[in-house]
């Protein structure tokens, strides 16, 4: 067991409405979507289904036209009730009616022992018919990854420190045999190391302590500390030129699960937390599944006050009540929408509203240990850039995020690259977002210079 | 305050798109905003909940933290003037005659300053940045008491447009605002703003009896002196021979019953609005350390040579006299005028204490050596800023190729 790695800079935002470890399974959804607009670098996004076709889980439903290799498939079997557009028939949503049993693809089977027989060539060629691949996700750019390339080494983060975020310990009960046929799969993906990162803070389960062929690493200290960038950085950083994996220990069981049982099995388990829900626990859906079942009677305030949110309140993405999961999400978080007037609110002291600065009247810091009920108001205006080194103190990597940022707005492509935007998502600087006294959109920022620098 | 709300509510249908005062919508918001906070919420990607803190709290906390030195400077200006004449008075006529004096200072720098602010973001149509709270509290510190009323003016509408405007407002100037102001004084109209100048005497200024021996000299000055004449005693034996026994002890100068700009006198009072910086976390320790740091070593340096008796002078005494407090504390810790790299900020504070000190010691001509040494030292904070950024870009890098 390797020492344990302790990050400092951070900040952990404690939340009211945690999810208790209840798993609720009879709420599953009546349709799915999948959208397209999840996945950074679908460009030009190509739907093969027409309304009223059925589908099988697995059966592919849309591909990219620059990449057609990789197939996004349909998470359950039923018919295709809608393919949703937007303005200039942007591709929004491709709507899934979910049959009563699920009826799925059938793709090779393989027993534990069999697994060390099956080439390369054969599993990336399954995981890419399945719709399993898009879990992996390439670094740089936080993309899905490229099936050419061939990533440095994986890596895998075993926990969560995101507000309110779902323990995987729960996620992924009973499912040890998948994860560590996954991590068999993917080992044969790099020459390099399968690293799997967990946290030093808590009891971890077993299903991360027991796996075998990969490198176990621990972190402790605040959020960001379960960013899988940020443990990177702290085990082997990406320099230019490299290429990197990273997937969820979801996504590794469903590699799992693909390889022993031979289906596409997208039902996963999320947590429906925030300070609104009435009983914040975990529930049985799918990939891209509705969320009205899961909220439904299950608020405390009328809908159209609340903001429900597609993963957590750091780099989630606002839904409609009716709206679906993203692909990549493991919780659902609702929180009040903030639309009031604060009478003085720029000086009025509070002990209510959470800041990680100390200015006058912020008196959050003196009760850390408080669980805050933050709403949705930005909390003042938009500014130029005044405060100086506050970015720094909540970025555990070696990055001047206030340079990186202006490097982005002034697409300075070259001052870019020596800054580190390789070495970034949004998610790792969603902290800087968060305490900018200035208001910007830092985490919009970054991936607009990943743009630039992917599409250049 | 309900009624407040709706009385916006009322008005805001004018100033918004196709309303007939749509022109001085900023106006209108700078305003709004001042009484309620906005109801604007996050967007639908990124960040859904935001810190508690706005730029506006930022910035009433570095005024916060300036009231002691305005306090005590109010009561310092009065308490100096009584000196002066010879007259008896009780603690409140010296704080209320300093009142007199500095609080219409202050109003023509916020107005002068604020005009300026609202006029140009009205016809650049954008909102009112808040940076000149701070300012504006700012420059009616620096100045002497005896200022006139219009160089006040005329200063801060020049620091404004100059320093700051034409860079693109709030967040982009190079040079610290109120410094600017103070600075463009000094060349502009010396006379005003050094020689005898500091201690208000009354309405008709030269006219005044004063007490016997009678001289406005500040510490700082009376060192300078030393610097000229030839044979000079050492600054301490000045100091002590000064009209008004002990007026320059270490003591006194430490707690700021001294001649000098209405905010700068007192290190301790300003050490209280340090603390409250340093405290809620708005201004960087490590700048005013450095600063310290800076000029004590300096202050040693120069003991060790001891060419002339300024060179002389112990160097802690550097710490007290003239402005180098008030400059570490409020004006070289301005984020956006100082280095914005934690490392360049120590090397900022500290160049800053030494220039200050080898300005002061170099140039009897113009003793004052803080404002030179913080303008000088903003112009180069980018310069420490480009090799501090190198040092980062070049860890990665090496990274590379190991």
């Amino acid at each position: 067991m390797s020492d344990i790695k302790k990050i400092r800079k951070g900040f952990n935002i404690n939340m009211a409405g945690k999810a208790s470890l209840r798993l609720v399974d009879n709420k599953l959804p009546e349709t799915v979507a999948i959208k397209p607009t999840d996945f950074h670098d679908i460009l030009r996004p190509k739907v093969i289904v027409n309304v009223g076709d059925t589908v099988k889980a697995g059966t592919p439903i849309l591909f990219d036209k620059r990449n057609d290799n990789i197939k996004y498939t349909a998470p359950v079997s039923g018919e295709i009730v809608e393919v949703k557009r937007g303005e200039k028939r942007k591709l929004l949503e491709i709507i899934i009616l979910v049959d009563k049993n699920i009826e799925y693809e059938s793709f090779p089977k393989h027993t534990v022992s069999d697994l060390k027989n099956v080439s390369k060539e054969d599993a990336m060629a399954v995981l890419l018919k399945s719709g399993v691949w898009p879990q992996i996700i390439q670094r740089p750019f936080g993309i899905v990854a490229d099936p050419e390339a061939t990533p440095k080494s994986i890596f895998i983060s075993g926990f969560d420190t995101h507000p309110l975020a779902p323990d995987y310990d729960f996620l992924l009960k009973g499912q040890e045999s998948y994860f560590q046929a996954g991590i068999d799969i993917l080992k044969k993906f790099t020459p390099g190391h399968v690293h799997l990162s967990i946290s030093a803070d808590k009891e971890v389960s077993k299903i991360f302590t027991k796996a075998t062929g990969v490198d176990l690493h621990k972190f402790s200290g605040p959020h960001p500390s379960g960013n899988v960038g940020v443990q990177i950085h702290h085990i082997d950083p990406i320099n230019k030129g490299d290429v990197v994996w990273t997937i969820n220990p979801y996504g590794v069981v469903q590699i799992g699960k693909l390889m022993l049982e031979g289906i596409y099995d997208a039902s996963k388990v999320v947590a429906v937390a925030g300070y609104e829900v009435k009983e914040p626990q975990y529930y049985k859906t799918f990939i891209g599944g509705r969320i009205d079942k899961l909220i439904e009677n299950n608020l405390n305030n009328p809908e159209d006050n609340v903001r429900v949110i597609s993963g957590n309140i750091l780099t989630g993405y606002k839904v409609s009540p009716k709206g679906y999961l993203g692909f990549y999400d493991h919780m659902i978080s609702v929180i009040k929408e903030g639309s009031e007037y604060d009478f003085l609110g720029w000086i009025k002291p509070t002990s209510k509203r959470l800041s990680y600065q100390r200015a006058i009247g912020l008196l959050s810091f003196m009760n850390p240990k408080q669980e805050f009920k933050l709403d949705t108001n930005t909390r003042g205006e938009e500014r130029a850039f005044v405060q100086t080194g506050v970015f720094e103190k909540v970025t555990p990597m070696d990055v001047l995020p206030e340079h990186l940022f202006k490097a982005i707005m002034a697409e300075d492509y070259d001052e870019m690259e020596a800054l580190g935007i390789f070495e970034v998502i949004e998610e790792d600087l969603a902290l800087c977002e968060f305490v900018d006294v200035s208001k910007h959109n830092l985490q919009e920022i970054v991936r607009d210079g990943i743009n630039l620098i992917q599409y250049s | 305050m309900k009624f407040v709300r709706d009385l916006l509510d009322k008005q805001k249908k004018h100033f918004e798109k196709g309303g007939k005062l749509e022109n001085f919508y900023y106006g209108f918001e700078a305003l709004e905003t001042f009484a309620f906070t906005p109801n604007h919420t996050t967007s639908t990607k990124g960040v859904q909940v935001r810190d508690a803190i706005d730029l506006k709290r930022l910035m009433i906390t570095v005024v916060i933290a300036m009231i002691p030195a305005l306090l005590f400077g109010m009561w310092n200006v009065g308490h100096q003037h009584f000196l002066a004449t010879g007259e008896q008075a009780e603690f409140m006529d010296k704080f209320l005659l300093g009142a007199q004096l500095v609080l219409p200072i202050v109003v023509v720098a916020y107005v002068s300053g604020l005009g300026v602010e609202f006029f140009i973001a009205i016809v650049r149509k954008h909102p009112v940045n808040e940076g000149f709270l701070v300012t504006g509290m700012l420059i009616p510190l620096i100045m002497p008491v005896t200022i006139p009323l219009w160089q006040v003016a005329l200063a801060t509408v020049f620091a404004v447009v100059i320093g700051k405007e034409v860079f693109g407002g709030t967040g982009m100037n190079i040079l610290n605002i109120a410094l600017l102001a103070r600075a463009f004084l000094y060349f502009a109209y010396p006379t005003d703003i050094s020689g005898d100048i500091w201690t208000y005497l009354g309405p008709a200024q030269a006219e005044v009896q004063t007490v016997d021996g009678y001289s406005g000299a500040t510490a700082l000055a009376i060192a300078a002196e030393s610097v000229i004449n030839e044979g000079s005693q050492p600054v301490l034996q000045m100091y002590d021979q000064a009209w008004y026994s002990g007026m320059f002890t270490f003591g006194n100068m430490f707690m700021g019953a001294i001649p000098g700009s209405i905010g700068e006198t007192s290190s301790f009072w300003i050490l209280i609005g340090a603390i409250i910086l340093i405290a809620t976390g708005v201004g960087s320790w490590k700048i005013m350390f450095s600063v310290f740091a800076g000029a004590y070593v300096m202050g040693l340096g120069f003991n060790a040579i001891g060419a002339n008796e300024f060179m002389n002078l112990p160097a802690h005494y550097h710490l007290v006299i003239g402005g180098l407090a008030f400059g570490a504390v409020y004006m070289a810790t301005d984020p956006v005028s100082a280095s914005h790299t934690e490392t360049g900020k120590w090397i900022y504070g500290f160049l800053i204490g030494i220039l200050t000190v080898v300005i002061r010691v170099f140039n009897p001509a113009y003793p004052e050596g803080i404002m030179l040494a913080i303008l000088l030292m903003n112009v180069f904070a980018p310069l420490i800023d480009y090799y501090v950024v190198q040092a980062n870009k070049k860890r990665r890098l090496q990274r590379a190729t190991v």
